[in-house]
């Protein structure tokens, strides 16, 4: 079975600083694949590249076969790429609800339409809505999003990627800055996911990388040093060294 | 030699307009200000200039008034003013600064008057040198020049070996980070204010005698330095300096060679009208073209 | 269905404004429906710049351009079809010279944009500033076109047989018309899809790239339909003062564009009319007052830039928590 998403070689430099060193993954369909690694390893980077918004110096990025590598950002979503950010980057004065039916509006046919009001078109409110249960928000549906805890926030982030159905979501650290209760929230509904899309998260949340994963790649200075089952990283010595020292043993 | 002579003519409009470009280009990427009234301080150096010049007999001291001047106002409306509107937005400060050109235009013309004032050159410089055979350069011309490269080496010896320098250019190209590392950034953004004023006054001042000294001069010649800044690269002084250069060759020598060149197949009143219009149109042409291979500018201050 | 605020304001605005002609005529104070005129020609400027800036999210100042550019095509126009040889083909018909003006400014805004838009967003102001200029040195050049001394219209456009535009009261009616056809599809435009985007963009550009939205196009467009407008505004001005001059496309004249935006409130339906109003309202009352009202008006700008920033719309619109 082939990869849903696979890079070969992935280089890219800023200056004098390799941040990815000769990145080679691949991920699986239907699989939660993990990304780690110490701070500063470059797994936004490699995210960046992946989403469109940084051009690799090298390598290549196959989405279900076809080559994305200098694909535009924007072009990628049509492919079956969606992504989530670190830093939440949602639409601030606007309620969860017009939220999601603006990420909703990107996939269901063009916006080049001038005259009929968006909020007469019930099907974009209604997989809108859908979207909204999938990320447990459908009790704050319309409540600004400005309001919205840190949290909630967070789901509505990984909402507007899954509006799109995509075939691949990449979730940079959905749980950033959450409390016990909100990761386990947010743990559920990646799980949950899995049968509709294939992930591929960073995370620094041991635990709930390893209770997730089907497989985990580790990254230390830009370069794979281990890629396998939870298991067999967790046994790995280099990645242990690296990463994980004492406190895993 | 009628090449020659245009080449300096356009290294004297470069380097004033760099002295203006300057100003500007330090004042957005220091204070990430866009500060449409720049070309007023210009303006004020001309008058006040042609003022103190008319009356005291003396140049030197009518520079060194307008200097004064064009600093003393450009603090003060820094610190009364523009203040207010550094992080509200470039909108905010297109109008605040669009009002103050509409202020300072119609006071001058309560001061001085709507119509042109005349600014002689100064008897000392009023003669030409013979700097070839056949070719008579005026020496106003060639003092502008060098004092236009004086200025413009003692602008780079301050940005690049002094403090103050130093600063600057942390400022133009991280100015949070240089607020963490301690710079003063309140009273550097006041200073720079006045020192960009004071360097367009100056351009004014030298430039009095040869162009038309009315309201407005600084309207038309600010397009000209947010062109040099755009082709430049924001907060690069050294952007500021190949900018100022190439608008000022693509002015002048537009200006000198068009209508001839255009005269070779287009009926000739038609020519020299077309001429000047089509050299200005040139500018921004070149400009566009710059920016399609480099969007940042040719010499951004930036990464 | 509940009517909010902005509704009322624009149904009493528009009853005041049919009611004008009568009441002008009946008081002897005609002249009054020359400078309502030119205040919806205005407004229809404005509310392109609003949709641009408001709704777009794109400062620029080049719309002045766009609406002189307008208003020379429809002089252009009016002008060749009287001559005997002609470079152009001319038409005096406003069904042709109007549409001509407003194609004119749409392909001028949709070039500047093109190249605007592609580098960052700082240079975007000045770039769209150096466009202005570059078209008015082309028209400022054109003495075939009257150059410096600017060009002459004959006569107003034809509209309909019976239906003379050198009735002012009759032009007053359709520069009305027009201005109300135009809110009506400015309002549509606003709440469709496209409106939507705009206000993403606006709003977080980054995220609507990464949604999946070609953010270049959608701004393309709305510059487009903004410089459409300019140009109709144009060829109003244009029939209007029956001549038109490079000093139409002046920068300033973009700055004072900007200048009635704020004041009528950006991103406000009825800020093109508000701000227009406004800002003729000021300029008569300052210069009864004082030949140096445009200190004032300096003055009042930076006041309410500083300390009204919303301008007189946002009074019908609650403040959003």
């Amino acid at each position: 079975m082939s990869p849903v998403l696979a890079t070969t070689s992935l280089r890219k430099r800023f200056g004098g600083i390799t941040a990815t060193d000769d990145v080679s993954l691949d991920v699986a369909a239907h699989e939660v694949h993990a990304l780690i690694g110490p701070n500063g390893a470059g797994k936004s980077t490699l995210i960046g590249q992946l989403a469109g918004t940084l051009r690799p110096d090298g390598g290549t990025i196959l989405c279900n076969g076809l080559d994305v590598t200098h694909m535009p950002a924007h072009k990628r979503v049509a492919h079956g790429l969606a992504r989530s950010y670190q830093i939440t980057s949602t639409f601030r004065g606007l309620t969860v609800l017009d939220n999601l039916v603006l990420a909703v509006q990107a996939t269901a046919g063009s916006s080049f339409r001038f005259w009929r009001p968006a909020s007469a078109e019930a099907s974009l409110y209604d997989r809108a809505r859908e979207v909204a249960a999938l990320v447990d928000l459908s009790a704050r549906e319309d409540v600004l999003v400005d309001h919205l805890s840190h949290g909630e926030e967070r789901q509505l982030e990984v909402g507007l990627a899954l509006a799109s159905r995509p075939r691949v979501l990449l979730l940079d650290e959905p749980m950033a800055g959450m409390g016990k209760e909100e990761s386990a929230r947010m743990l559920h509904l990646i799980e949950r996911l899995r049968s509709s899309t294939t992930v591929l998260l960073v995370e620094h949340d041991m635990a709930a990388v390893f209770r997730l994963a089907d497989r985990i790649t580790v990254l230390v200075y830009g370069r794979v040093i281990a890629s396998g089952k939870p298991d067999e990283i967790r046994r790995d010595r280099e990645v242990r060294e690296a990463y994980l020292g004492a406190a895993a043993s | 030699m009628l090449f020659l002579e245009q080449t300096l003519n356009a290294l004297q409009l470069g380097l004033m307009l760099f002295l203006i470009a300057a100003g500007l280009t330090l004042v957005f990427g220091i204070m990430d200000l866009v500060n449409l009234a720049h070309g007023s301080f210009y303006m004020l150096g001309a008058y006040v200039a042609a003022t103190v010049a008319a009356k005291s007999g003396s140049f030197a001291a009518a520079f060194l008034v307008a200097l004064a001047a064009a600093a003393g106002v450009g603090m003060l409306v820094e610190w009364l003013l523009l203040r207010r509107v550094y992080g509200r937005g470039h909108l905010s400060q297109v109008l605040v600064t669009f009002a103050l050109i509409l202020i300072a235009n119609e006071t001058v013309r309560w001061i001085w008057g709507a119509n042109p004032i005349d600014m002689g050159v100064p008897r000392s410089l009023a003669g030409s040198v013979a700097l070839a055979p056949g070719l008579s350069y005026s020496e106003y011309r060639l003092a502008i020049i060098v004092a236009g490269l004086a200025l413009a080496a003692a602008l780079f010896w301050m940005v690049n070996c002094t403090r103050l320098g130093i600063w600057i250019r942390a400022g133009a190209s991280n100015r949070d980070m240089a607020r963490a590392l301690g710079v003063d950034t309140s009273r550097l953004f006041t200073l720079v204010f006045g020192l960009g004023a004071a360097l367009s006054a100056f351009a004014g001042a030298m430039l009095g005698p040869i162009l038309s000294v009315q309201v407005g001069m600084g309207e038309a010649i600010i397009i000209l330095a947010f062109v040099v800044v755009v082709i430049g690269g924001i907060g690069s002084v050294r952007g500021a300096l190949l900018g100022s250069i190439v608008v000022a060759a693509v002015d002048t020598y537009g200006r000198a060679f068009l209508p001839s060149a255009l005269g070779a197949f287009l009926p000739l009143d038609i020519a020299t009208h077309l001429g000047p219009g089509l050299s200005q149109v040139s500018i921004f042409v070149l400009m566009a073209a710059i920016l399609f291979f480099r969007p940042r500018g040719l010499m951004p201050a930036t990464g | 269905m509940k009517l909010g605020a902005t509704w009322w304001f624009g149904i009493v605005a528009v009853v005041l404004l049919v009611l004008l002609p009568p009441i002008a005529s009946f008081t002897q104070q005609e002249f009054y429906i020359g400078v309502a005129t030119r205040v919806l020609a205005y407004a229809i400027a404005v509310s392109s710049l609003n949709l641009v800036l408001g709704h777009g999210g794109m400062l620029s100042l080049a719309q002045g351009s766009l609406l002189g550019a307008g208003a020379y095509t429809t002089a252009i126009l009016t002008v060749e079809a009287t001559k005997d040889v002609t470079f152009l083909p001319g038409a005096t018909s406003a069904w042709i010279t109007w549409p001509a003006a407003m194609l004119v400014g749409a392909l001028l805004g949709l070039a500047i944009a093109s190249i605007s838009l592609r580098t960052r967003a700082i240079f975007f102001l000045m770039i769209t500033l150096a466009f202005n200029q570059m078209l008015y040195y082309l028209f400022f050049s054109m003495k075939v076109y009257g150059g410096d001394d600017g060009l002459g219209m004959a006569a107003r456009s034809d509209l309909l047989p019976g239906l003379a535009l050198e009735n002012d009261t009759v032009f007053f009616y359709v520069a009305l018309a027009l201005f109300a056809i135009f809110t009506f599809v400015q309002h549509r435009l606003v709440h469709s899809r496209f409106g939507r985007v705009l206000e993403g963009i606006r709003i977080n550009e980054p995220r609507m790239q990464a949604l999946g939205f070609d953010t270049y196009r959608y701004k393309l467009v709305c510059f487009a339909i903004g410089g459409a407008g300019s140009g109709l505004a144009g060829a109003l001005l244009a029939n209007k003062n029956l001549f038109v001059s490079p000093g139409l496309l002046d920068w300033l004249q973009s700055g004072t564009l900007l200048v009635m935006t704020i004041l009528g409130g950006v991103g406000q339906l009825w800020g093109g009319l508000l701000g227009a109003a406004a800002y003729l309202v000021i300029e008569e009352l300052l210069s009864a007052y004082t030949q140096r009202w445009q200190i004032g008006l300096g003055v009042a700008l930076i006041a309410v830039t500083l300390y009204a920033p919303r301008g007189l719309g946002a009074l019908f619109v609650p403040r959003r928590p």
